[in-house]
C-alpha cells in the first residue's frame, strides 16, 4: 500500500484537506507528522507540505517553518527521490528550504486573493502533471496573500527552457513572474504550486480539476 | 551588546508594501517623495564575543532570503 506524510506546523491549516484528498483519491495510507519530528515513517511514497499560516508567516511567509527539524528529514528524502508536493504555503515552505528555486513575496496588488484561477498546463510530463493533457486549461482556488513568483531572468530562462513550468495562471493573479503558479525542481520529484489542488476533488466543491493531479500522481507512483 | 541588521529588497525587485505606503504618503497631502521600500529591522542582543562571521551567517541562514534580500550588519 501507497505511504503518504502530511507535514503539520503551527499554524498549518489546510493539513486535513489534503490528507483528506490523498487517501480519498488514492487510497494511501496517510499519516500526519508534526513539525518537530526529525524522522519520517519509513518507506513514504509521498511527502505533502499543506497550506496555511506557519509561525503566522513572522520573518516570511514560510520561513520558520523551513527551518523546523521536520524539514531536514523532508530534504533528505527529497533527495532521494520521494515525491514532496507544497502547496500554497507548502511552496513557500520548500522555496525557503531551499527545495525549489526563487521567492514568494507578497502580490503585487498588496490584496489577499481568494477565488477560483484559470491555470494552464505547461508541462504534463511530471509525475504530478501526468493526469492532464498539455496546455489543458483548469480551474483551481487560490487563497494566498504571497503568491508573486519572483526569480532572476536566468533563473526563470532555465525553469522555462527545462520544462519546470507546471502551472500558469490563464491571467494575472498576483504578479506572478510569468504568470507562474507552479515549479519543479530539477528532478522533477518536487512540486510547489500556489494553487490548492486539494480543495477542488469533487462536485460539490465546484469542479474536480485538482482530483487529476493525485490521480496522475497515484499513477505514477504505483 | 546590541547589533542592529537591515534586511532590505534588493535593487529591481519589486516592492508592493513599498508602493502601496508611498501612495498612502502621498494621500495624506504630503508631496515631493519620489519612492518608497520597506524593509525590516532586527535588534539582537548579545554576548560581545559573538563574531561577525557567526552574525553574518544568520543572516543568509534565516534572517534575509539572499534570492530577493540583502542585508546589513550595524554594531553599536
Amino acid at each position: 500500500m501507497m505511504r503518504a506524510a502530511v507535514i503539520q506546523f503551527p499554524g498549518s491549516n489546510c493539513d486535513r484537506d489534503m490528507a483528506v484528498a490523498i487517501r480519498d483519491i488514492t487510497g494511501a495510507d496517510t499519516s500526519l507528522v508534526w513539525h518537530r519530528e526529525s524522522v519520517l515513517p519509513s518507506g513514504l511514497d509521498l511527502i505533502a507540505i499543506p497550506g496555511g499560516f506557519s509561525y503566522g508567516d513572522y520573518l516570511r511567509s514560510g520561513a520558520m517553518a523551513a527551518r523546523s527539524p521536520v524539514m531536514q528529514a523532508v530534504i533528505a528524502a527529497a533527495g532521494r527521490g520521494v515525491p514532496v508536493l507544497g502547496v500554497c504555503n507548502g511552496f513557500q515552505i520548500l522555496t525557503e528550504a531551499g527545495l525549489l528555486p526563487g521567492a514568494l513575496m507578497r502580490n503585487a496588488g498588496i490584496r489577499f486573493v481568494c477565488r477560483t484561477v484559470g491555470l494552464t498546463v505547461e508541462n504534463n510530463q511530471s509525475m504530478f502533471t501526468s493526469g492532464y493533457s498539455a496546455g489543458e486549461k483548469i480551474h483551481i482556488p487560490v487563497a494566498h496573500h504571497d503568491g508573486n513568483f519572483f526569480a532572476d531572468d536566468a533563473t526563470l530562462d532555465r525553469l522555462e527552457g527545462e520544462g519546470r513550468v507546471a502551472f500558469r495562471y490563464a491571467e494575472p493573479v498576483n504578479g506572478s513572474a510569468r504568470n507562474i503558479a507552479g515549479v519543479l525542481n530539477d528532478a522533477g520529484n518536487v512540486l510547489g504550486m500556489m494553487p490548492h489542488p486539494e480543495r477542488m476533488i469533487e462536485a460539490m466543491q465546484g469542479g474536480s480539476d485538482g482530483r487529476r493531479l493525485f490521480e496522475g500522481l497515484i499513477r505514477e507512483i504505483a | 551588546m546590541k547589533t542592529r541588521i537591515f534586511v532590505t529588497l534588493k535593487n529591481g525587485v519589486l516592492d508592493p508594501q513599498g508602493k502601496a505606503i508611498h501612495h498612502a504618503i502621498e494621500g495624506l497631502g504630503f508631496s515631493g517623495v519620489h519612492d518608497v521600500r520597506a524593509g525590516r529591522l532586527i535588534e539582537i542582543e548579545h554576548e560581545p564575543g559573538l563574531s561577525k562571521a557567526d552574525l553574518e551567517s544568520m543572516c543568509t541562514k534565516l534572517l534575509a532570503n539572499m534570492v530577493i534580500e540583502n542585508f546589513e550588519i550595524e554594531q553599536a
